[in-house]
């Protein structure tokens, strides 16, 4: 696995495999925005997911050859891997309500930009 | 020492080295460009779709990595790899062979804006780890993006697009590697995002178009920083070898003209060059109204060519190459044997199926490949369907420029429109060639017969004498003229008339000239014996002359003696006895 835990404690374990939201964020190195990205995302999942998520954090410049096998192009993305469809989400993650439409967990409004 | 070091290390910047140029490996565009894209900078190639801007890109790093050993990066933003792959195969580059090599990186970057949401801010680090991991993972020094615009149709954000466009490029010239970034043409800009705002070094415009049906790729430099380079539009092809760019301006009359000849392949026809033919590389032009021989006049100048051992091209634009064999085996010219050992080619089309530059950019590249001493061109007239004077022209002479410069020597055939005059070319050309060939059919009687003349041969002294031409089961003939008694060119059955009339003349004058001959021994004869008749005559006479002479002797002196007996005897006077009387 080449991929890097940032923050374990972000796991949840009570959920059963199949409700887990397995999340997973790519960003390329420390910088501001993809630790702004980081704290938008647990605050994020804390208040609408209670628990039953599991965030995975891909650094770029640690694993290059990620960024080509999955596509990735804009940092910091996050992608949501389960449930499926894949969606992604690019930014820092700072516009909750966007954040929540484009990993599908509210509807998104009528005229989406 | 050491201060030397830094002396040396601050003066550099101010002369900077010159520039370095990426070779492109693509026919004519190093020429174009005096060497190739600007090393370790990025080039824009914009143009409109389907116009050839990935197939260029693509070559770049092809011939990059087979024929100067710089591996390369293509990033994708439009087809994937497993159609790219597809795609180059029908051109003959085996991609998935270069990549197992590790010559090549093949990334496809798919953006689909629907499964994107963005929220805030980002950047495009992601795709600079993964070109720099590409880059890093085979040691390429080549990159392609095609085509980067994409990102502005993926991504809405244009203010982090453009920043992160200008990082990009600045990215690329640090790593250093020459990078060509391709772009879609805009209505008003380069391109439709105007990448051309950050690409600064070298701009290259490919086009195309149709007018009249034919279409053209034309390619223009538009931009290249700190080089010298060609200004003009270049028409390109593309074909099973990829793209071949023409450039023309590069022909600058700079061809070395030798005293070398090359034979017509019709003695008679050498005999009026000067004895020798025409000069190698030089033009030749062949006009006539239909079937006056000019077909059969190449096929000479082919057969000998082929003969001597010389390549020869040639580009028929009316017949096919079997026609062309089966008709010249009917004057005895067989030219399937050189077709066979490889040393004539036949490229035989209509002239319609393209335009004027398509064709130029084919001949050109035949030339190239094959190689020929001699190309034949027939008939030249077909290409003034395919554009005005003026542009046929400009074709001719750029075609011509390019025969020269390869000392090849060409063969034009032209055909004159019945009732124009003859000495009017359509496409107005023969300011072009060197040596005019003119054919022409006269009507004599109930015949037709052909006549040959050279109006014109640069650089030989040439016979100014018409001939007759004569197409037989073994070949051209000529023969000499005859001007009929009214001024009129005798040929064909009149000339032979006339060659039996005068052979039935001569016949007669000598037969005078025998009679006069005897009369004139006669007459001799009998003048010798009338003369022989006077001499005896004469003889007669001058002995009866002499005998009175010396009768009138004797007499006298008898005479005297009686006149000395009478004195004597009378006694008159003894003094005077002696002495004969003073008077009488």
């Amino acid at each position: 696995m080449h991929a890097k835990r940032k923050a374990g404690s972000a796991r949840a374990t009570r959920a059963t495999p199949a409700d887990v939201w397995t999340l997973r964020l790519y960003v390329a190195g420390r910088t501001p925005i993809s630790l702004a990205a980081f704290a938008n995302l647990k605050r994020l999942c804390a208040a609408h997911l209670n628990g039953r998520y599991a965030i995975e954090v891909i650094d770029l410049v640690e694993t290059p050859r990620r960024a080509r096998d999955d596509q990735i192009l804009a940092v910091p993305t996050l992608v949501r891997m389960l449930p499926g469809p894949v969606r992604k989400v690019i930014g820092d993650l700072s516009d909750t309500k966007r954040v929540l439409v484009g990993l599908d967990l509210i509807p998104a409004p009528k005229k989406s930009s | 020492m050491k201060q030397n070091e830094r002396k040396n290390v601050i003066r550099k910047p101010r002369r900077p080295p010159p520039l370095t140029k990426a070779p492109t490996g693509i026919q004519g565009l190093d020429e174009l460009t005096g060497g190739g894209l600007p090393r370790g900078r990025p080039t824009l190639l914009c143009g409109s779709a389907g116009c050839g801007k990935t197939l260029l890109a693509m070559e770049f790093l092809v011939r990059g990595t087979m024929e100067f050993g710089e591996p390369g990066v293509f990033m994708a933003f439009e087809e994937d790899t497993t159609e790219l792959m597809t795609n180059f195969a029908s051109l003959g580059h085996d991609l998935k062979a270069l990549v197992a090599r590790k010559k090549l990186v093949l990334d496809f970057v798919h953006i689909e804006r629907s499964e994107i949401e963005e929220t805030g801010e980002y950047d495009l680090e992601g795709l600079f780890v993964r070109l720099g991991h590409a880059i890093d993972s085979i040691g390429a020094r080549r990159v392609v993006l095609d085509t980067i615009e994409a990102l502005f149709s993926g991504l809405s954000n244009t203010v982090i697009l453009r920043a992160e466009m200008r990082r990009l490029f600045r990215w690329l010239k640090e790593k250093g590697v020459t990078a060509v970034i391709t772009g879609e043409r805009g209505d008003t800009r380069l391109t439709r995002y105007g990448l051309e705002e950050y690409v600064a070094d070298c701009v290259i415009l490919l086009d195309h178009r149709v007018e009249g049906q034919m279409a053209t790729r034309r390619l223009r430099i538009v931009k290249y920083r700190g080089s010298t380079h060609g200004t003009s539009e270049y028409p390109f092809l593309i074909d099973e070898g990829g793209i071949s760019v023409l450039p023309i301006s590069s022909a600058g009359l700079m061809h070395v003209a030798g005293p070398e000849r090359v034979s017509s392949g019709v003695p008679r026809l050498d005999a009026m060059l000067g004895g020798k033919g025409y000069y190698r590389g030089s033009s030749v032009l062949v006009t006539g109204t239909a079937g006056t021989g000019k077909t059969s006049l190449a096929a000479h100048f082919i057969h000998a060519a082929t003969a001597r051992g010389e390549r020869c091209l040639w580009l028929a634009y009316e017949e096919s190459s079997s026609q062309i064999t089966r008709n010249m085996r009917s004057i005895g010219i067989d030219l399937e044997p050189p077709v066979r050992r490889g040393m004539l080619r036949f490229h035989a089309v209509l002239p319609s199926i393209c335009g004027l530059e398509m064709h130029l950019v084919t001949i050109l590249k035949l030339v190239n490949q094959f190689r020929p001493r001699i190309v034949v061109i027939d008939p030249v007239t077909n290409f003034d369907a395919l554009g005005s004077g003026a542009e046929v022209k400009a074709m001719l002479t750029r075609l011509i420029e390019s025969f020269k410069t390869h000392q090849i020597t060409a063969m034009f055939g032209s055909l004159t429109v019945g009732g124009t005059p003859l000495e009017a070319t359509d496409l107005g050309v023969s300011s072009l060639m060197d040596t005019w060939l003119l054919l022409r059919d006269v009507q004599n009687g109930a015949e037709r017969n052909r006549f040959l003349q050279i109006v014109k041969s640069r650089g030989m002294a040439h016979s100014n004498q018409m001939r007759e031409f004569l197409l037989t089961d073994h070949g051209v003939e000529l023969l000499d003229v005859y001007v009929g008694p009214s001024g009129l060119l005798l040929a064909g059955g009149a000339r032979e008339a006339l060659e039996a009339q005068e052979r039935a003349q001569a016949l007669v004058r000598g037969q005078e000239t025998e009679a006069k001959k005897r009369e004139l021994k006669s007459k001799r004869q009998a003048m010798e014996a009338q003369v022989a008749v006077l001499q005896a005559e004469f003889e007669v006479e001058q002995a009866e002359v002499s005998t009175t002479i010396g009768q009138d002797r004797t007499r006298a002196g008898v005479l005297a003696g009686d006149r000395v007996q009478m004195a004597r005897q009378r006694q008159s006077d003894a003094r005077a006895a002696g002495k004969t009387p003073r008077h009488k």
